[in-house]
């Protein structure tokens, strides 16, 4: 539960009316360029060109980590000092590396081009790149643009910017349909969108799709759940486009996973008797499957250090369904629209924080002594050499998660270090 | 602008993180934007370090960019100060930092800090990873060492001292400086020479000051130590050894070369290990004139050329280097061999060059790893950068004598053992012992047909039968089954070649299609 009163050696923090703290100082987070790390694996014939620095190259090599080699669809259009000099220059340099780029991979069909640091600081216009990229290349190649650059975007809302620069794109369609928007390993988007189907929703699509050429539709007939609560600026182009949110829990453990079904159920006027008679067996086996880690994980105290804004949903089924207790519960970015419903789930009292200050976020870590400590990778390995337990983060991102049949698998991901440490006698 | 999918360096930045994590002590300041802490698990995750490196980043945000990212700067490194209490910093920008030109420098002066702050130029639009730790080590030395300490004296109170050594080069994500440390630091001991200091790793900024009280200077990895080792000579007259001891010959020529400017004699019975009667023994005869590719950073490529072909009897016919400030080293060497010298740092070139020369073995980077697996030959890696299982937990030097025994058994693991290789050419058609089914010590994976380019892929898998077999004329680009039955009889590494060759003979022959003869015709073609 949250701190009472100042901690000894830290600043009292600054906590705001509404009993968020926030604050600001080092942060010890991925940039968006990191989205494109799964980004490119669900979207199997687009092409991701960050046009940036050595630095953003090697973050993607450092961050893909062996994937670097398997025909990667991914890539650097590094900044050399040349470029630098003048800017005409950069965008002829850019059409070039296009160029060769296309010539090389006749099976891209989707060409995003993602903005760093470097190319926004020094105002390369990748927009107007992309428009006149798309008059030569149209209709082979789409191209498109968005930033993931450190400066505006944090991990996961790379994955944001990306997909609301393909929401413009869409078609129109005025056919009724549900939408489930946010990235998801295939397996778990199609159990999800069997489970819809099998409500009686008929039209169930998704963005992104696994392909350039079947992109869904839009309009004010569609509905959308999203599917992860980093899509702020991919729900307001929605919205845009006159789709409809549903709010809903987001779908993860038994719980989580029924009430974003229940969300859909109602918004296209599933009888509850079908809902109940779908759902039942799925979350039997979810409440199953978590019962194995209640034992292992209730009553631990756990520690969330900002990272990708799963953060919150993440907190409200620990708490709510394995009965751990919330020390501090840190996001990046809070988007009290859309985790309204996470917000009023968490147990009462739980300390939220937003943004990092991270000397003194570890400084609160340290006093608090938590059983388990979720946080990044450059901080794992240094708590753990305190004798502080940690779930490595990233794992969250890349991991199916989602959904009932993921719910066990969720909570083993938490269970696993404790377990590893009760085990280890070394 | 530079298409890129792998790089071998970093920017210049995570080569000063690599010295200022090697060291202890010293505190780094890096102008940044949010996002570069990225770098901090290169070193947590690959190097399995148990603290945070000492970095402080600004990690700036867009919001911050229109008001005072200098008063941020400021800020940052007032805290780092007041927090870790180090006895220097070293305060600079990365890439994105140096455009909005804040002065690291000029501001940290401002600050009064109470401890010596050295500011880093490092041009991350032109410079790497080695550039820029070789330029913060430099600076390091150069703003630090106190240039009154002097040797003591070579006759004292208790009789005549031993004479001293700096090791100098090691850094935090060095491609096995840990046990080239420690096995250095054992063979300057046996020799009777005492180390006065390792820098930077381990070496606190109090210990760079005293670093004229050595005698004289080894330096181990130039990329990062030769511009400081320069500067050592001129300021305070340390000689500096060069010979960088990684295999036999070069240990001796080290131990040599030490005993030379310490002024001892060289002792006849130093251990110097079993890699030479290793590679003697008639275990190794079937090593003689396998075709090796080198490439990795200049000074690990040129020492392992040197060992591929004095000491383990080996062909090379590659030689290259990722890192153009070494590229001069690298041409000589490459002469001396008799192959083209390759110096890029495009993953795709070095690639090519692998395709064409047609080696047995690959030694290389954990690219050079890739490639090889892509191409289905054996390979080991002798160079960063690495992945996490080059950062071992044994002992597992490069350098010195244990270092040439390591590098034996390293090399030497992978190829196909002797025996199993005659079995190979024997019972060629025999399913059981076809080279396809690749070399039992690797496992089924190894079977599997490559993606493209992998000679063996012509080849089906266990199928070898097939291909004996008389078949209808194959559609694979002309050749009847007779003559891929005959192709697959030449061995693997050469196969690829062969193939070339005879498909270039026919192409310019106008033949069409590709026989038995025309195989052997286009052999004796391009044998003149």
């Amino acid at each position: 539960m949250s701190e009472a009163g100042p901690i000894p050696g830290c600043d009292a923090p600054p906590v705001g009316v509404d009993g968020i703290l926030r604050e600001r100082g080092q942060r010890e987070v991925f940039c968006g360029l990191t989205g494109i790390i799964w980004l490119h694996r669900k979207i199997q014939d687009a092409f991701f060109l960050v046009v940036g620095s050595r630095t953003c190259a090697h973050l993607l090599q450092s961050a893909a980590g062996v994937m670097v080699f398997a025909e990667p669809r991914f890539g650097t259009a590094i900044i050399e000092e040349k470029d630098l000099a003048g800017l005409a220059d950069a965008n002829e340099e850019l059409d070039r590396v296009v160029n060769r780029l296309l010539a090389r991979r006749p099976d891209i069909k989707l060409l995003f081009l993602v903005g760093s640091c470097p190319s926004e600081v020094i105002k390369l216009d990748l927009s107007r790149a992309a428009q006149r990229l798309n008059g030569r290349f149209s209709p082979n190649v789409r191209v498109l643009n968005y930033s993931g650059s450190g400066i505006e975007t944090t991990f996961t809302q790379g994955e944001d910017a990306c997909l609301s620069a393909l929401v413009p794109d869409l078609a129109f369609t005025d056919e009724e349909q549900l939408m489930i928007v946010g990235s998801l390993p295939d397996i778990v988007e199609d159990q999800l969108t069997r489970l819809l189907g099998d409500l009686g929703i008929a039209k169930v699509v998704s963005l992104p799709a696994r392909k350039a050429g079947q992109m869904p539709g839009v309009g004010p007939n569609t509905r959308y759940l999203l599917a992860q609560p980093f899509l702020a600026e991919t729900g307001t182009a929605l919205d845009k486009r006159g789709a409809v949110h549903l709010p809903a829990l987001f779908p993860f453990g038994a719980e989580g996973t029924t009430a974003w079904l229940h969300a859909a159920a109602q918004a296209f006027g599933v009888p509850e008797a079908r809902f109940e008679q779908v759902i039942a067996g799925p979350r039997e086996r979810a409440r199953k499957g978590l019962a194995l880690y209640r034992e292992n994980l209730a009553g631990k105290r756990i520690f969330f250090m900002p990272d990708s804004q799963l953060e919150v949903p993440l907190a409200r089924f620990l708490a709510g369904e394995l009965g751990m207790e919330l020390v501090e519960v840190g996001t990046p970015y809070l988007h009290k629209g859309h985790l309204i419903d996470e917000l009023a789930a968490l147990p009462p009292g739980t300390m939220i924080s937003e943004g990092q200050d991270v000397d003194k976020q570890l400084d609160r870590v340290r006093a608090a002594r938590p059983d388990l400590t979720v946080c990044g990778l450059g901080l794992a390995n240094p708590l753990e050499k305190e004798g502080l337990s940690t779930k490595w983060a990233i794992e969250l991102v890349f991991s199916p998660i989602h959904g009932y049949e993921q719910a066990g698998d969720l909570a083993e991901l938490f269970a696993r270090p404790l377990h590893r440490r009760d085990l280890l006698r070394v | 602008m530079q298409l890129t999918v792998w790089t071998y360096e970093g920017p210049p930045h995570v080569g000063a993180m690599r010295v200022a994590t090697g060291m202890r002590d010293l505190h780094y300041v890096l102008h940044a934007p949010q996002g570069d802490t990225y770098a901090d698990l290169l070193f947590t995750m690959i190097e399995r370090r148990d603290h945070r490196p000492p970095v402080t980043y600004t990690t700036f945000q867009a919001r911050d960019l229109g008001k005072d990212t200098a008063e941020l700067f400021k800020k940052a490194a007032r805290d780092a100060y007041d927090r870790f209490q180090p006895q220097a910093m070293i305060v600079g920008s990365s890439c994105t930092a140096e455009l909005i030109q804040d002065d690291p420098h000029g501001l940290s002066l401002t600050m009064g800090l109470d401890c010596p702050v050295i500011p880093l130029e490092l041009p991350s639009y032109s410079r790497k990873e080695n550039w820029g730790a070789s330029e913060t080590f430099y600076q390091i030395v150069r703003a630090l060492a106190d240039k009154e300490r002097k040797p003591p004296p070579a006759v004292g109170e208790n009789g005549p001292r031993r004479p001293r050594a700096n090791l100098l080069g090691p850094t935090a994500l060095g491609f096995r400086h840990r046990d080239d440390i420690t096995e250095i630091t054992r063979l300057l001991a046996d020799l009777g020479i005492d180390v006065n200091l390792v820098a930077p790793m381990g070496a606190s900024p109090a210990d760079i000051v005293r670093i004229g009280e050595a005698d004289f200077n080894i330096c181990l990895y130039p990329e990062i130590a030769a511009q400081a080792c320069s500067w050592l000579e001129r300021t305070f007259r340390q000689k500096t050894v060069k010979t960088v001891p990684i295999g036999l010959n070069a240990t001796r020529e080290f131990v040599a070369e030490v005993c030379a400017v310490a002024g001892i004699p060289v002792p006849a019975d130093l251990d110097q290990g079993r890699m030479g009667w290793w590679s003697r023994s008639i275990d190794s005869t079937y090593l003689t004139g396998k075709r090796v590719f080198i490439f990795g950073d200049a000074t690990h490529a040129v020492a392992a050329a040197r060992v591929a072909s004095e000491e383990l009897g080996f062909k090379v016919v590659g030689l290259g280097c990722y890192n153009r400030e070494f590229a001069r080293e690298l041409r000589a060497a490459a002469e001396k061999y008799g192959v083209e010298p390759l110096i890029s740092d495009d993953y795709l070139a070095v690639e090519e060059a692998i395709e064409a020369a047609a080696p047995e073995l690959v030694l290389g980077t954990q690219m050079e790893r890739h490639i090889a697996k892509r191409l289905r030959l054996p390979c080991a890696v002798i160079s960063a950068p690495v992945h996490v299982q080059d950062f071992p937990a044994r002992h597992s030097p490069q350098m010195g004598f244990e270092g040439a025994n390591v590098l034996f058994d390293t090399w030497v693991h992978p190829l196909v053992m002797g025996l199993e290789e005659h079995l190979l050419t024997m019972f060629r058609e025999d399913f059981e012992f076809s080279d396809a089914a690749g070399p039992s010590h690797l496992g089924h994976a190894s079977s599997a047909p490559a993606a493209h380019g992998a000679p063996a892929a012509e080849q089906p898998a266990g199928d070898v039968a097939t291909i004996a077999a008389p078949a209808p004329a194959s559609d694979e680009g002309g050749w009847t089954a007779e003559a891929l039955a005959e192709l697959g009889k030449i061995p693997f590494f050469v196969r690829g070649k062969a193939r070339r060759n005879t498909e270039k003979y026919a192409a310019e022959h106008g033949v069409i299609t590709i026989t038995r003869e025309t195989l052997y015709e286009a052999k004796s073609h391009y044998a003149r």
